[in-house]
């Protein structure tokens, strides 16, 4: 059980940077994200929530919009999920 | 004109003070007329570590608010004629740094030294954006562990958004990655994070890693910046991060475990 218990430990510890790094790399490249998206973005947000709110019923935690920055063209984007009590009025 | 570099993490305790203890000391010691301050008020330390506590009469604030003019304030270093501490006020709070104020004594000490190093409290409150507010240079102190990588990034934003180099839209400031506490046995065993690792995600110059050391604890518990302890790792890993900050090219050592004999290996050490 000993012998057992060190593989198992040692294993388990060759793990834990590479978690650490994985879980990093990912965060950082959220936070950064968030930091470069240009100021506008959560007033655009606000408005546009206001704008749909009018038409139909909407969750504001379920509507993001996001701005991608690629090499070509920059791509904003707008996704917002409709619940399932939204029966548009007819 | 001195230049300015901040010494700055994000989070506390990852070695700030004792770097910019240890980084002062280096530059004076190599002929440079250095000063160094304490922008942590409320919670001064530098002078503790710098073994200088005794000494205080003024501080930085008083400085800033008239109260005494730089040359009253500035605490010479027994050990070196070229190094001078601006303490911290331990009684104000941190709204006495203005920018202004700040922003003039760095000015009246830029004329006279060649380098000022500013020691950046923890957060991202006044003190610390103000440390790095008029920096030329930043020294970012990283512990090879996660909250502490994270929070170094957050800086680097800072940095580059929120200084006087980038909203006068002048070159921005340059940023170094200090690594320190890195225990190689650890990252061997595959608990630690790398340098290599540390690196890839800040994707900043290296200039130097600090190993996990004794040595540390030894020189604060007597005033004395570790890197007069040349007989110490870490005292050695400050004296070449020294050197690479002036320019010089030297090989990072301490970074690999120290290869063991047979007679170590069996009789352990």
């Amino acid at each position: 059980m000993g012998l057992l218990d060190y593989f198992r430990a040692s294993r388990n510890k060759k793990g834990s940077a590479t978690v650490a790094r994985e879980r990093l790399q990912i965060l950082v490249a959220h936070d950064r994200a968030e930091r470069d998206r240009p100021s506008y973005l959560p007033k655009l947000q606000e408005e546009l929530i206001a704008v749909i709110s009018k038409y139909v019923k909407i969750d504001r935690n379920k509507v993001s919009v996001s701005l991608e920055r690629g090499e070509r063209q920059d791509i904003l984007e707008l996704n917002i999920v409709l619940s399932d009590d939204t029966v548009p009025s007819r | 004109m001195a230049r300015i570099i901040v010494v700055t993490s994000g989070k506390g305790g990852v070695g700030k003070t004792t770097t910019s203890a240890a980084f002062s000391m280096g530059l004076a010691r190599r002929g440079y007329r250095t000063a160094v301050i304490d922008f942590d008020v409320g919670l001064r330390n530098l002078d503790l570590v710098m073994g200088c506590e005794r000494r205080v009469v003024y501080d930085f604030v008083n400085v800033i608010n008239g109260e005494a003019n730089l040359n009253q304030a500035l605490i010479r270093d027994k050990r070196s004629d070229n190094l001078y501490v601006l303490p911290a006020s331990q009684t104000r709070d941190k709204e006495a740094l203005t920018r202004e104020g700040v922003g003039r004594v760095l000015e009246e000490l830029a004329q006279n030294f060649d380098y000022v190093v500013c020691d950046s409290p923890a957060g991202i409150e006044r003190g610390a954006t103000m440390a790095m507010y008029f920096a030329d240079d930043a020294l970012v102190v990283t512990n090879p562990e996660v909250s502490s990588v994270r929070d170094s990034d957050r800086m680097l934003g800072i940095l580059a958004s929120k200084s006087r180099r980038a909203e006068n839209n002048e070159e921005p400031i340059r940023e170094f990655l200090l690594l320190t506490r890195y225990s190689p046995e650890r990252v061997h065993r595959g608990e630690m994070l790398s340098v290599k690792d540390v690196q890839d995600i800040l994707s900043l110059d290296l200039l130097g890693v600090i190993p996990e050391s004794p040595a540390v604890l030894t020189a604060s518990n007597s005033g004395v910046p570790v890197i007069l302890d040349d007989q110490s790792d870490a005292g050695q890993a400050y004296q070449d991060m020294v050197g690479r900050y002036l320019g010089e090219s030297l090989p990072h050592r301490f970074l690999d475990l120290p290869k063991k004999g047979l007679f170590s290996r069996l009789f352990g050490g």
